[in-house]
C-alpha cells in the first residue's frame, strides 16, 4: 500500500519536473511569442469557429431530436429502420468529402461549412433520440397507457426522460465531432481557427500552426467538458447512471 | 360492479382466425375480487386488457357500475380505472410521490391534495412517508416498489382495480405478506377488483369468485370453495389439482370448527371436579387452564377414574396450540407435526377457545359432498 503510495508520489514529482521542464522550453523557444504574434488572430478567428460550431450543432440538436422522435412513433414502425440506414450510410461518408460536397452546391464561405457540419453532427443525435425512445421498456409504456396518459404525455413526461441520457449521449458525441471538424471549414472558405491551422502548415510556421492547434484543442476539451457536466445535472436522478 | 357482456375479442393472423375471447359474460359484484385464472394463453389477460380498452374488444359491452363504457373515450375510462401490472411499471425517473401523483395530477387535483393523499397512501401500506416519498424507484426493493404500484393505482380512489398478476414477480415469502397487506387493505377499501393470475394458491387466497379460462372461454365461475370442492369438468379438476381438497383447508378458519364446548377445569382443580366437568363434555378428554384462562395441559376421561391428589400430578402438557384465526392448513400442519388427533385454540389474548379435532375437520371439509347428495 505504501509501496504503491511513494510510487505514485514519484509519478507525480516527474510529471511537475515534465511540465516545468516543457514550460522552460517553451519559454526559451520564443514559440510562446510567435502564439502572441497571432492573439488578434485568434480571438477573431475563435469567435468565428465557435459561432460556426454552435450554429451548425445546435441546428443539428434542433432538427436530429425532433427527427428520432418521429422516427420512434409506432406509426413509423415500418420505415423507420430503412430512414436509419440511410443516415447510417451518410454516416459513413467522410466529412472531408461532406464539406467539399456541400461546397459544389453551394459554393464557398459560412453556408457550405454551416451545412457540412450540420449534416456530420446530425447522425448520432438521430440515431440516439431514436434507440434511446425504441429501448425505453415497454412496460411503462403499457403503465402510462393503463393510467389514462395521451400519448402527448407519455412521450414527455415518460418515453423523452428515460431516453435522456441515451440522447444526451448522442449530442455530446455529435458535438465532440463537429468540433474536431469545423477547422476544415477554411478549406471552403468558412473561417474559423483552420485558417491558422492550415496556413501554419504551408508555411511550415510552427507557431502560427499552433496558435490555431492549441484553441481548438482548448475547445474540444470544453465543449466536452460542458456536455458531460449538463448530461450528470440535467438528466433526472432516477435514469442517470453517473449519480 | 363490472359486468361483461358477450365480450369477444378475435385476431386474424394472415388467414387464421384466433378467438382470445369467446362471448365472456360475468360480472363481479361491487367490494369483491374476481381471479381470472388459467394457463398462459387461455384469454385472462386479453379479458383484462379489454375492460380498460388497451386491447380494444371486437364486440361485446362492458358495464362498471351499471354504465356502458363505451360511451366514454380511452382516455377518460382509463382514469377512472386503477391499473396495476406484474412489471410494477413506477417511471424510474420520477420519485415516488411524483409516481403516485400521475393519474391525480391528470385529473386536474390541487398540488397539495394529490400531495397529501400520496403520504396518507404511502402510510397505508406501511412506508415512512418522510423516508420514501422522495426516493426514486431504484432505491427501493422489489417488494416496496410493488407496494407503490399498488398504491398509486389506488391514488384517485378508483371504484374499480385491474390487476393483471400484480405479485407475480415477487419471491414467496413477500408475496405473502404482500397479499396479506392487500386482502387487510381491501377489508377497509371494497374495491370492484379483476385480478389475473396463473396461480391457483393465490387465487383461492386472493378470490371471492374464481373464473377459470381455457381457449377464451369461462370453464367454470365460482367461489372459490365451490370451484376445489365440486369442479365443473375434467380440465379444471385437472388445474386446481389433484390435492384440490387440501387447497380447501385455507379457506375454512379453525374458529369455524372449533369444538368450544370442551370441558375446562383450573389446573388446579382435584379430579373429582374435572371428573364433573367431563360428564357435560363429550370427548375424552379435559383441557387444563391457568388463572389468566391459558390452556396448560390436559388430561383424559380414563386417568381421572379413582384418581385423587390434584389433576396437575397426571396431566400432560399440549404439544402446541394454534390461534383460533389460523387456517385449517396450520392446524393440520402442526397435528400432523406433532402426531396428533386434536389441538387446543387460543385466541387473541391467548385464551383457551375449543380444540379443533381432525375429524372435525374432515366433516368440515366433506359437508359440502353430503349436501350436494342430498340435494
Amino acid at each position: 500500500m505504501s509501496m504503491v503510495r511513494q510510487a505514485t508520489g514519484i509519478g507525480r514529482n516527474v510529471q511537475l519536473l515534465v511540465m516545468f521542464g516543457l514550460g522552460i522550453w517553451v519559454c526559451n523557444s520564443g514559440l510562446l511569442g510567435q502564439i502572441g504574434d497571432n492573439w488578434d488572430d485568434i480571438v477573431y478567428l475563435s469567435k468565428q469557429h465557435m459561432i460556426l460550431v454552435t450554429v451548425s450543432g445546435g441546428a443539428a440538436i434542433l432538427v436530429g431530436i425532433p427527427v428520432g422522435i418521429w422516427l420512434s412513433r409506432p406509426a413509423m414502425g415500418r420505415y423507420a429502420e430503412t430512414v436509419m440506414q440511410v443516415f447510417n450510410i451518410g454516416g459513413t461518408i467522410p466529412t472531408l468529402a461532406v464539406i467539399a460536397l456541400s461546397m459544389t452546391v453551394l459554393g464557398i464561405g459560412f453556408a457550405p461549412a454551416f451545412f457540412g457540419l450540420f449534416v456530420a453532427s446530425l447522425l448520432p443525435i438521430v440515431r440516439n433520440t431514436y434507440t434511446g425512445l425504441l429501448a425505453v421498456p415497454q412496460h411503462l409504456k403499457e403503465a402510462a397507457t393503463g393510467m389514462g396518459m395521451t400519448p402527448r404525455q407519455i412521450l414527455f413526461q415518460v418515453e423523452l426522460p428515460n431516453a435522456l441520457y441515451v440522447i444526451f449521449s448522442g449530442v455530446r458525441t455529435a458535438l465532440a465531432i463537429n468540433v474536431g471538424t469545423a477547422p476544415l471549414a477554411f478549406l471552403i472558405g468558412g473561417g474559423g481557427l483552420g485558417e491558422l491551422i492550415f496556413t501554419g502548415i504551408d508555411l511550415m510556421d510552427t507557431g502560427m500552426l499552433l496558435a490555431g492547434a492549441i484553441p481548438t484543442a482548448a475547445l474540444a476539451v470544453m465543449v466536452d467538458f460542458t456536455m458531460g457536466q449538463a448530461q450528470l445535472r440535467l438528466v433526472p436522478k432516477g435514469v442517470n447512471p453517473l449519480r | 360492479m363490472i359486468e361483461l357482456e358477450n365480450l369477444t375479442k378475435t385476431f386474424t393472423l394472415s388467414t387464421t382466425t384466433i378467438v382470445a375471447a369467446d362471448k365472456v359474460n360475468m360480472t363481479v359484484p361491487s367490494g369483491e375480487i374476481c381471479v381470472l385464472l388459467g394457463p398462459s394463453g387461455c384469454g385472462k389477460t386479453t379479458a383484462l386488457k379489454m375492460i380498460n380498452r388497451l386491447i380494444p374488444p371486437t364486440s361485446g359491452r362492458i358495464l362498471i357500475n351499471g354504465e356502458d363504457t363505451a360511451r366514454l373515450n380511452d382516455i377518460e375510462l382509463r382514469r377512472q380505472i386503477g391499473y396495476v401490472i406484474q412489471q410494477i411499471g413506477l417511471f424510474p425517473n420520477m420519485t415516488i410521490e411524483e409516481n403516485i401523483c400521475v393519474v391525480p395530477k391528470m385529473l386536474g387535483w390541487d398540488i397539495k391534495r394529490a400531495r397529501a393523499r400520496a403520504t396518507e397512501l404511502i402510510d397505508l401500506v406501511g412506508l415512512d412517508p418522510r423516508q420514501f416519498l422522495h426516493r426514486y424507484p431504484k432505491e427501493l426493493s422489489g417488494g416496496q416498489q410493488q407496494r407503490i404500484g399498488v398504491i398509486r393505482a389506488l391514488a384517485a380512489d378508483p371504484p374499480v382495480m385491474l390487476m393483471d398478476e400484480p405479485f407475480g414477480a415477487i419471491d414467496p415469502i413477500n408475496r405473502e405478506i404482500i397479499q396479506d397487506e392487500f386482502l387487510k387493505m381491501q377489508s377497509e377499501l371494497k374495491k370492484t377488483i379483476m385480478f389475473v393470475s396463473h396461480d391457483i394458491d393465490e387465487a383461492v387466497k386472493m378470490g371471492d369468485k374464481v373464473a377459470i379460462f381455457r381457449a377464451g372461454k369461462i370453464e367454470q365461475f365460482d367461489a372459490p370453495d365451490h370451484i376445489l370442492a365440486h369442479p365443473a369438468n375434467a380440465f379444471v379438476a385437472d388445474f386446481v389439482g389433484a390435492d384440490r381438497t387440501l387447497k380447501r383447508l385455507r379457506l375454512v378458519t379453525a374458529e369455524e370448527v372449533t369444538d368450544a364446548h370442551c370441558p375446562v377445569v383450573s389446573r388446579l382443580a382435584s379430579p373429582q371436579e374435572a371428573r364433573n366437568a367431563a360428564r357435560n363434555g363429550t370427548g375424552r378428554i379435559v383441557v387444563l387452564i391457568d388463572a389468566d384462562h391459558r390452556p396448560v395441559g390436559y388430561v383424559t376421561n380414563e386417568e381421572l377414574e379413582g384418581a385423587d391428589g390434584s389433576v396437575a400430578d397426571f396431566a400432560h402438557t399440549l404439544p402446541a396450540t394454534v390461534p383460533v384465526r389460523a387456517d385449517l392448513r396450520a392446524v393440520v400442519s402442526e397435528m400432523f407435526a406433532n402426531d396428533i388427533m386434536w389441538l387446543a385454540c387460543t385466541d387473541d389474548q391467548g385464551r383457551f377457545a375449543g380444540i379443533v379435532t381432525q375429524p372435525a375437520v374432515t366433516a368440515a371439509l366433506g359437508e359440502t359432498y353430503k349436501r350436494s347428495e342430498r340435494n
